[in-house]
């Protein structure tokens, strides 16, 4: 396996002076290509700052932060939004899919808005994840008259209709029931085995964690385990 | 561009309550926009088809020349005392050869050739001083339209005719039919019967005018050859100024337009145009406050998608031009939804033709609606006001965005 992400020093600081928060402090870490890793620590511990700098969301106060082989420390937004759009994808605790749009629609929009339009082979792209995420008969459902087990998978497969190297997943089950929880992650699993994409997920849930083949355990800033 | 296009028009589709109101807001703008140009343009019409649709547009007097000395010089300075003469002396000849080119100028309705000058109109001991107007028979309607205020009898004139206007037949006590005594300025009287009393709504021309033939004035004021002012009026009163300089280069002659004595009406009615466009200016600025307001609650309200959407991969100027469209498809359809209602409420006034004088006429002209203008400037002023609302939700930090 080679190196997909590589952060070394990270340091996260949030306000100034006597408010300053230090929320990572000087956090290392590398990830390769194929992995499917749980990130664990508690409330505060840094998780989300971390996910959020992965995703190229929010600029590090220092250290580095390269990702196959770019190094996006300090590069301008449009640099970040353009490598987010084709190389990361997201899976948010609360789906956060459009609600005016479809299923297919909202899976279609990172192709959809790089390619300025919804071509024919990303419909067929987009048909083709939800049927793999058992939507079939969803597809053309606005998100409002769908379950949240169902809006967290449409959420899964827009994550992966870039094809992504990497998916940085917040909670994805944390507001899912048991059954609906372990579905998405059953699907989680199948495409890391069968498409090699890199996945790290956010979780409280130790049964989660667990379905991972690696743990990254977050605590006070840095990786402690 | 067509995709921004895409989730802008699902937008305004999702919330069709709020965007049917915000059409509805601008569109009552754009129709006080077209009612306000239509009648600022009607009544300007109105009044310049009252007033100077009854006046030559261009007017050719003849200029008087300077009497030949009596005495020969021989020698010195002769110093020449001349009084200021009030009779219709100078005299325009050889018109035979200037009329026909001034009729064949592109935008000329007609030419009127005219004797002028001053009279008294006698019966019995009653004297009252008169201006004459002498007309080629046939063409009495050419400047004013005689024939529409004629009241009774006709207004062709006739050997031994006139016309007298209705104050001065009251006032004289005249009635159609009746003999007058009139002389002129040149001290030549002639009987004449009244064939016709005008009435034209207007003090001077109704009491202190008479229309006779222009051969009962080439004998009132011994004048066998020439007249003493051609009348020109054309299809655009608005090309006198242009049409004038062009007709003296043809001519020779001092051409002048009516702007040159009705420099006060055009200036009441720049006034009145100046007017008009502040109030359409107020109108365009309610739509933009409007627009404007309108889609920084949509961003307001949208912020969690617009940081899911940048999250996605969607740039600023992605998200710009999603709200800058909105914005634009708002003004549009407001100024195409305001323009159809104020062309057809319009529909129900009126046309130009009742500005006309001696027609009954409300000062509202549906072909100055500026429709066109109307929902362009709307649509200009809707995406202006959306290009606030737009940078701030292109500004949004889509992780703070998504935590909402």
């Amino acid at each position: 396996m080679t190196a997909l992400l590589e952060v070394r020093d990270l340091v996260k600081t949030f306000g100034t002076g006597e408010a300053e928060t230090r929320v990572l402090r000087g956090l290392n870490l590398v990830m390769q290509t194929g992995e499917l890793a749980a990130l664990l620590g508690p409330s505060g511990s840094g998780k989300s700052t971390l996910l959020t700098i992965l995703g190229t969301l929010m600029h590090p106060t220092s250290g580095s932060h390269t990702m196959l082989g770019v190094d996006l420390t300090t590069a301008p937004d449009r640099a970040l939004t353009e490598f987010r759009n084709l190389h990361i994808g997201f899976v948010f605790q609360f789906h956060n899919l459009l609600p005016d749009f479809t299923a297919l629609e909202n899976v279609l929009f990172p192709t959809a808005v790089r390619e300025g339009r919804e071509t024919a082979k990303a419909r067929a792209r987009g048909q083709e994840l939800l049927v793999r995420m058992g939507l079939a008969e969803r597809i053309h459902f606005p998100t409002a008259n769908l379950s949240g087990g169902q809006k967290q998978r449409v959420a899964v497969a827009r994550a992966l209709m870039n094809r992504p190297e990497l998916v940085l997943a917040d909670e994805p089950t944390g507001n899912l029931d048991r059954a609906s929880a372990g579905q998405v992650m059953d699907l989680i699993g199948e495409i890391n085995r069968e498409e090699g994409t890199t996945f790290l997920i956010s979780t409280h849930d130790e049964k989660i964690a667990a379905l991972c083949r690696r743990q990254i355990v977050v605590g006070d800033g840095l990786v402690t385990g | 561009m067509l995709y921004a296009l895409k989730i802008a028009t699902r937008y305004l589709t999702a919330s069709k309550a709020q965007t049917a109101l915000l059409v509805f807001g601008v569109a009552i703008g754009v129709f006080i926009f077209i009612f306000m140009s239509a009648l600022i343009g009607g009544l300007a019409e109105f009044i310049m088809m009252r007033t100077a649709g009854d006046m030559a547009h261009i007017s050719i007097q003849a200029e008087a020349v300077d009497p030949a000395l009596l005495e020969q010089t021989t020698g010195g300075t002769v110093l020449l005392v001349q009084e200021r003469s009030t009779m219709a002396t100078a005299i325009l000849k050889d018109t035979a050869a200037f009329i026909p080119l001034i009729e064949a100028l592109p935008g000329v309705t007609g030419t009127s050739q005219q004797i002028n000058g001053s009279g008294f109109l006698t019966r019995g001991a009653q004297v009252t001083q008169v201006s004459i107007n002498g007309l080629m028979p046939g063409r009495e309607s050419v400047i004013a339209n005689l024939a529409s205020y004629v009241t009774e009898g006709t207004a062709t004139l006739g050997a031994g005719g006139v016309l007298v206007g209705k104050t001065l037949a009251e006032d004289m006590d005249l009635s159609l039919g009746q003999t007058v005594r009139l002389q002129s300025s040149a001290g030549i009287d002639a009987a004449l019967t009244i064939t016709g009393i005008y009435e034209m709504g207007s003090g001077g021309p109704d009491r202190r005018q008479a229309y006779v033939s222009l051969a009962t004035a080439r004998t009132l004021f011994k004048m066998p050859q020439g007249v003493t002012r051609i009348e020109i009026k054309l299809e655009d009163l608005y090309t006198a100024d242009v049409l004038a300089p062009r007709i003296k280069a043809l001519t020779g002659l001092d051409a002048k337009s009516w702007t040159e004595q009705a420099a006060q009406l055009l200036e009441a009615l720049q006034a009145q145009a100046q007017t008009g466009y502040i109030l359409k200016a107020f109108a365009l600025l309610t739509i933009i406050i409007g627009v404007a307001s309108a889609l920084l609650l949509s961003t307001y309200r949208r912020r969690p998608e617009i940081g899911i959407m940048r999250a996605m991969g969607a740039g600023r100027w992605f998200v710009m031009v999603v709200f800058v469209a909105q914005g634009a498809l708002i003004g549009l359809m407001g100024g195409l939804f305001g323009a159809a209602a104020g062309y057809g409420v319009l529909l129900a006034f009126p046309g130009r033709d009742s500005f006309a004088p001696g027609q009954n006429g409300l000062p509202i002209d549906i072909t100055q609606g500026a429709y066109g203008l109307a929902i362009v400037l709307t649509t200009l002023g809707a995406i202006l006001a959306s290009i606030l609302p737009a940078r701030a939700a292109a500004r949004l930090d889509p992780v703070t965005a998504i935590g909402q």
